[in-house]
């Protein structure tokens, strides 16, 4: 058909002849490289978190087949079990803490190590190295410094005259989520450095420049500019603070075991004493599924109103250019 | 160069598909090969460090030299990890061939879910060569779920040289004469007790005790059987323990201390920084392994029983603590029942005794118990006139892990005699 040859093609249509072949899917290729991801996926993910939710609905002691359904007395026991809101106030203090003070700190670190600074790499690297230790090291470290009649930190503290002022760190109910604190802030600060330093130096030069020209000083330069532009580096690391706090346990049960008297224990803590200590796994599988929905309801809420600026185009909307 | 790299990386794939179906395989075979010709035993015990570790490998590769087809594959697990990773394997319906056990309710556990082999008829082979009461903590009504290697029982063992010091000329037999022997260690600047709190199990030998001392044996078996410990005796121990916490006698942050940690119970003790610890017949060794320079106390260090109460119904003569001993899987092989025949032989308990230090159950091997404070344990324990099991293994676990915590509560200053005895109460009527 002549005519339709030489007729200039309407714009939409023609890319869309010419991309379907390339479009369609190649189902094979796809279901082969897919399903070994999905099934492990499947296997370790998805059915523990049906399987904990199922036997969340028992009175099981782990033995045999759960047979005693109880519905939802075990969530009901939880919303009064002293422990478990205990749990839920610690992880609040936790978070308070490092948001108010641990990340801050980070933030101030990485501006510092910004700066044109002698040994800059070393100081990098330095402290960056807690991270890389495991959570049971850093652990067992403490353990050792914090030791009530042999540790580092009461010899530093006697040395600088103050006596015995911090003789039982990790000793007293009323002290030791401020000391597990200090250790938690000593293993990640460094992480959260290296994020903002990463963020930091993503912001092109011309901007502090221009606002220097413009008569900008430090503190306007670093409120204006620096701190809008780390927006979306400071949401990620509070998304990840957050979700670590809820779900802190190998620290936790290294160091005090929960202790003294429960006053230390996690969610995940809670869940370990009663699952593998007590035998309640009915009660224990409970608990995990409330870790689950906390950590999933915070974390689609975060996603979906903090998150939502700096993901939008990144994820959401893949392969649109505007 | 690309294609052999294209090769290698092939060649790659292809092994690590040959070798996932490979481990896949396997895995399957595990599960129901048990009966095939070559005999595996899974042998998981607690004595994780030498000498002991070694003594019991060379037991198992004479039993496989003896054994034609049979290995052994042993697994050594810190006491901790392993009541842990035993845990998940049993409930997943797998525990190992041959494993420690301390006997009382989580057996009772075990057996009843059909995880442990009833042993009755093989365990009375030779259960006349065993001293009487070897097996009680092993018997579930009336059948016995496991075999037993070792006994003991807890008492204080004292710093000679401290108490000297302090003027406290004879251990104290009551628990008034125990409280003025705290104060004068006290008032010598000693510090009378060491405790781990972070462990919690140390704590509770304190309410037990006092709880035998007060309520008396049967009166502890009682609460057990009908779930009920808010009785005045059992609050009434608690308040005599909060007379003992008020002098304040433990170690400076002793609520975060471990047992047998750097810093622990053990240390302190073997470090000669405490006079007395309330401990079960290993505590020398451990003293010994966690002091400095690995010396302990020496002769410095004394063993008394736990002191009897004014008034109380239980006796002094009365022993609580336990010992180790072994239950059998339920897809093991006969091949292992035979072997706990085999540790249970005169020369291999022997070993086991000089080795570990350990009070044995054989009777013909008790003559190898040459160290004096073990063999005042033994004394002790053979003059005793009634025996009560750790509570927190007598009781079922959920039970058990209250009394600890309670009792830790007490300990702390954090929770009434009273509040005690309803918890544990409560714990027990919960199941």
């Amino acid at each position: 058909m002549l005519t339709d040859e030489r007729r200039p093609a309407p714009a939409p249509p023609r890319p869309s002849v010419e991309a379907a072949p390339r479009r369609r899917r190649p189902w094979p290729t796809v279901i082969a490289f897919l399903s070994p991801a999905l099934l492990l996926f499947v296997l370790l993910v998805l059915a523990p978190i049906v399987i904990a939710g199922y036997s969340s609905f028992f009175n099981w002691n782990g033995f045999g087949a759960p047979t005693a359904f109880v519905g939802l007395d075990n969530f009901r026991r939880l919303l009064v079990d002293e422990i478990f809101v205990g749990d839920l106030r610690r992880a609040l203090l936790l978070v308070t803490l490092s948001l108010a003070i641990q990340l801050p700190f980070s933030l101030a670190l990485a501006m510092l190590l910004n700066q044109p600074l002698r040994g800059r790499r070393a100081y990098r690297m330095l402290f960056f190295a807690p991270y890389v230790l495991s959570e049971v090291v850093t652990a067992v470290l403490f353990t050792m410094i914090f030791s009530p009649n042999q540790g580092l930190a009461n010899h530093v503290t006697k040395l600088i005259g103050l006596g015995d002022l911090g003789a039982t760190w990790l000793a007293d109910p009323d002290t030791v989520m401020y000391s597990l604190f200090v250790v938690i802030s000593w293993k990640f600060f460094g992480f959260h450095t290296i994020l903002y330093l990463a963020g930091r130096q993503g912001i092109p030069r011309e901007l502090h420049d221009a606002a220097a020209m413009d008569g900008a000083g430090p503190w306007q330069a670093f409120r204006h500019i620096t701190l809008p532009l780390l927006g979306p580096t400071i949401r990620i690391s509070v998304f990840l603070s957050i979700l670590g706090t809820v779900q802190l346990f190998d620290m936790i049960w290294v160091l005090t075991g929960g202790g003294p008297i429960r006053s230390s224990e996690t969610l995940a803590v809670t869940m370990f004493q009663e699952g593998f200590k007590r035998f309640h796994v009915g009660y224990a599988s409970a608990i995990s599924m409330m870790i689950f929905l906390i950590s999933l309801t915070f974390g689609l809420l975060y996603q979906r109103f903090v998150l939502r600026r700096d993901l939008d185009g990144a994820i959401t909307r893949i392969g649109d250019q505007r | 160069m690309t294609d052999r790299i294209r090769l290698s990386r092939r060649s790659l794939l292809a092994l690590t598909t040959a070798a996932a179906t490979g481990a896949v395989l396997a895995g399957c075979g595990d599960e129901g090969g048990q009966s095939g010709s070559g005999k595996k035993i899974r042998w998981w015990h607690i004595a994780n460090t030498d000498p002991m570790m070694s003594a019991w490998a060379q037991m198992a590769r004479q039993f496989e030299a003896s054994h034609p087809g049979v290995t052994f594959e042993i697994t050594p697990l810190e006491n901790e990890a392993f009541k842990t990773k035993l845990t998940t394997v049993v409930q997943a319906g797998d525990p190992p061939d041959i494993f420690h056990t301390w006997g009382g309710g989580v057996l009772a556990q075990q057996a009843e879910a059909g995880m442990v082999k009833d042993l009755t008829a093989d365990v009375g082979a030779w259960r006349d060569t065993l001293i009487p009461t070897a097996l009680d903590a092993y018997t579930v009504s009336g059948k016995v779920y496991g075999s037993a290697v070792d006994t003991g029982m807890v008492g204080f063992w004292y710093n000679k040289e401290l108490f000297e010091r302090a003027g406290v000329k004879a251990p104290p037999a009551t628990w008034a004469e125990y409280l003025e022997a705290v104060r004068r260690l006290k008032a010598a600047q000693i510090t009378p007790i060491a405790l781990a709190g972070k462990e919690k199990w140390p704590g509770h030998y304190y309410w037990a005790y006092l709880a035998m001392r007060v309520a008396g044996l049967d009166a502890l078996r009682q609460a057990g059987a009908d779930k009920n410990f808010d009785a005045p005796d059992f609050v009434t121990a608690g308040a005599h323990l909060a007379d003992l916490v008020a002098l304040q006698p433990f170690q400076t942050g002793y609520l975060a201390a471990g047992y047998s940690t750097a810093d622990g119970q053990a240390a302190t003790m073997g470090n000669g920084k405490a006079a007395m610890e309330l401990m079960g017949q290993w505590a020398p060794v451990v003293e010994r392994d966690n002091s400095a320079g690995k010396k302990g106390l020496g002769d410095k260090l004394g063993f008394f029983a736990f002191p009897a109460v004014d008034g109380g119904k239980g006796k002094i003569t009365d022993a609580f603590g336990g010992g180790g001993g072994f239950a059998v899987g339920k897809d093991a092989p006969p091949e292992a029942v035979e072997f706990l025949k085999f540790i249970a032989q005169p020369e291999n308990a022997r070993i086991e005794a000089k080795t570990a230090g350990v009070l044995p159950v054989v009777k013909a091997a008790g003559d190898a118990v040459t160290d004096p404070n073990l063999k005042l344990v033994g004394d002790t324990l053979s003059a005793s006139t009634g025996f009560q099991l750790y509570l927190d293994q007598a009781y079922a676990p959920a039970v058990g892990q209250q009394v600890n915590d309670s009792v830790a509560e007490l300990l702390a200053g954090k929770s009434s005699p009273q509040q005690v005895a309803q918890a544990i109460t409560a714990a027990a009527k919960q199941g």
